[in-house]
């Protein structure tokens, strides 16, 4: 059934920390992995090893770069994106078949391989671009935010994770019931000030996003926050071994270079 | 968004062909049978054909086509939905009233209740349609009050366009047919130009800074794809027309539009003219459809690059 159903108490869904994201695509890479034989497998590549491929992928990583206040660098944010699950997806009610649904007992939205038309409408519907197409099976692919895993008693316990959460090697991705205020995951949104993509356009994403943490120390990255030489013995020495590997006579060669740049 | 031939086929054909239909059925309904068995007949087959032929060709862009029939379960809150069921729904009646109107079966009671009947589902399948985008928040330019009513004129002023085709060569030619034609045009362009402000004028209220929720720290700006070739979501959602074509385009419709008022105007001292009107009105009407996707923009463009939705 497209009609939503009564608000879960339970609300499962991902917290994703924009600070500590490297960007490594080891999510995307074993989503891709864990999904292409799960509920919703394949995800067909297609062209895989020609001059233009393109695939389904649940999990896409973008790099944004954000120009802050008064920073004279930007900085580079890693920003994974997926399904959000959200409390009223549109996606699910425009759809003509019922093959979208959300579960009524922890609020995954998920697509029934067996009776979506392909109609492609359901991605029209989503702001978030989570939904890819797949051309050759001719059905709808999204997260299932790994519900053949979360649980599977076939997997020991701390595995009933799903595979991107697992993969992070920073721990950027935490999964839990954003419906419980008291879980791991509801108490580091509070903590971190999590936030909705989005909010104004009313689909309510349970999935969370933390931002970036504010610099430490922003002119660790400029040359004048380097260690300037203080006349000491190690100095003198590094000073001494400078004008003799340069083998000349340069009054130059006194100063120490913190351009980063190699003499050429 | 990505223009896919099916669909514009497809909302073209039938538009035209449930306008007139529509047209037919308050025919009936005001003046009972049709003027000759042979026009009544043309006429529905026209309608019908036109309506199938939409009908089938939207069931080409599915992944599943032979799935199709589920489409008429979710009613309740899926307006695609609501078109198919509404779209099967018209059948029955407007067989019904095309063997009657047209003579075949002689039961002239019925002509004009079963008239109404497939007048309003015909016009209620095409608000449907409209239903369909103007719906989607995620699309700003189909958001609007303006989309539906622009599906019902161009389904109208096509099918009467139409209907003043068949009636040059089947029928006694009203004078009244041109200037309801005429009028149903002038009140599409009308709507069509409303449209085209409204998405000119209307601010983009969505930035990648919104998008990313990022705009909290600073000005964002993109950096890395998340993959080195084209996906489905730039695919579907990020095609976009050159604005230069667009606005090249636009006039295409209009001027198509225009001109199939001309030839209307000439058909009164040539019936035949008016099969020149129904083809560039189709015409502009299929150019209209294209550009209507292709002029849209999709929320989530703003994942990948654009500067604001």
């Amino acid at each position: 059934m497209t009609s939503l159903p009564q608000p879960s108490a339970k609300k499962l869904g991902l917290v994703i920390d924009l600070d500590t994201c490297v960007g490594c695509q080891a999510c995307a890479t074993s989503c891709k992995e864990w999904n292409t034989q799960g509920f919703s497998g394949p995800l067909t590549d297609e062209n895989p090893y020609g001059s233009d491929p393109s695939g389904v992928w649940l999990n896409r990583v973008h790099g944004y770069e954000v120009k802050e206040q008064g920073q004279a660098d930007s900085r580079i944010v890693h920003f994974p994106r997926s399904c959000l699950h959200c409390e009223t997806p549109a996606c699910v009610t425009v759809c003509p078949t019922g093959a979208s649904y959300k579960r009524a007992e922890d609020g995954i939205v998920l697509v029934n391989p067996e009776t979506c038309i392909g109609c492609k409408l359901c991605s029209w519907a989503c702001p978030y671009g989570a939904r890819e197409y797949d051309q050759s099976h001719g059905v709808m692919k999204k997260c299932t935010l790994c519900v053949d895993r979360i649980y599977n008693e076939n997997l020991v316990e701390e595995d009933r994770q799903p595979a991107c959460v697992k993969a992070c090697p920073t721990g950027a991705r935490h999964f839990g019931d954003l419906g419980d205020a008291d879980s791991k995951v509801s108490k580091l949104v509070a903590e971190r000030g999590g936030y909705d993509l989005l909010p104004e356009m009313g689909y309510k994403p349970v999935n969370k996003y933390l931002p970036p943490r504010a610099r430490r120390d922003a002119t660790t990255v400029k040359p004048e926050a380097l260690p300037k030489p203080d006349g000491s013995a190690f100095d003198r020495l590094f000073v001494w071994a400078d004008k003799v590997l340069s083998g000349k006579k340069s009054s130059a060669a006194s100063v120490v270079d913190n351009s980063g740049k190699l003499e050429g | 968004m990505h223009p896919a031939y099916s669909v514009i086929l497809f909302t073209t054909a039938s538009g035209a062909g449930y306008g007139l239909l529509a047209l037919l059925g308050l025919v009936g309904f005001n003046h009972g049978q049709a003027s000759s068995m042979v026009f009544g007949i043309v006429a529905m087959v026209i309608a019908l054909g036109l309506i199938t032929i939409g009908l089938l060709s939207s069931t080409f862009h599915l992944g599943h086509p032979e799935r199709a029939w589920r489409a008429l379960s979710q009613w309740r809150t899926s307006w695609l939905s609501r078109e198919g069921v509404v779209a099967v729904l018209t059948y029955p009646p407007a067989l019904a009233f095309g063997l009657v109107w047209s003579g075949l079966i002689e039961a002239p009671q019925w002509i004009a209740p079963l008239g109404i009947i497939t007048a309003a589902l015909a016009i209620f399948t095409v608000v449907c349609t409209g239903k369909i985008y103007s719906t989607l928040t995620t699309i700003r330019a189909w958001n609007t009050s303006v989309t539906v009513p622009v599906y019902v004129f161009f389904g109208l002023a096509t099918g009467a366009c139409l209907l003043a085709a068949i009636t040059s060569i089947f029928g006694n030619f009203p004078a009244f047919l041109v200037s309801m034609s005429a009028m149903l045009l002038v009140i599409t362009i009308g709507l069509k130009m409303t449209y085209w402000k409204h998405i000119d004028t209307e601010p983009r209220s969505y930035t990648m800074g919104d998008a990313t929720g990022l705009g909290r720290i600073g000005e964002v700006s993109q950096w890395e794809l998340p993959h080195s070739s084209l996906n489905y979501v730039q695919k579907e959602m990020g095609y976009v027309v050159a604005r230069r074509h667009a606005t090249r385009l636009r006039g295409l419709v209009v001027f198509a539009l225009l001109f199939a008022i001309g030839f209307l105007l000439l058909s009164l001292v040539v019936p035949y003219a008016a099969i020149l009107a129904a083809a560039v009105a189709l015409f502009a009407a299929a150019v209209e459809r294209w550009l209507f996707f292709a002029e849209a923009q999709h929320v989530s463009t703003l994942f990948y690059g654009a500067k604001s939705a």
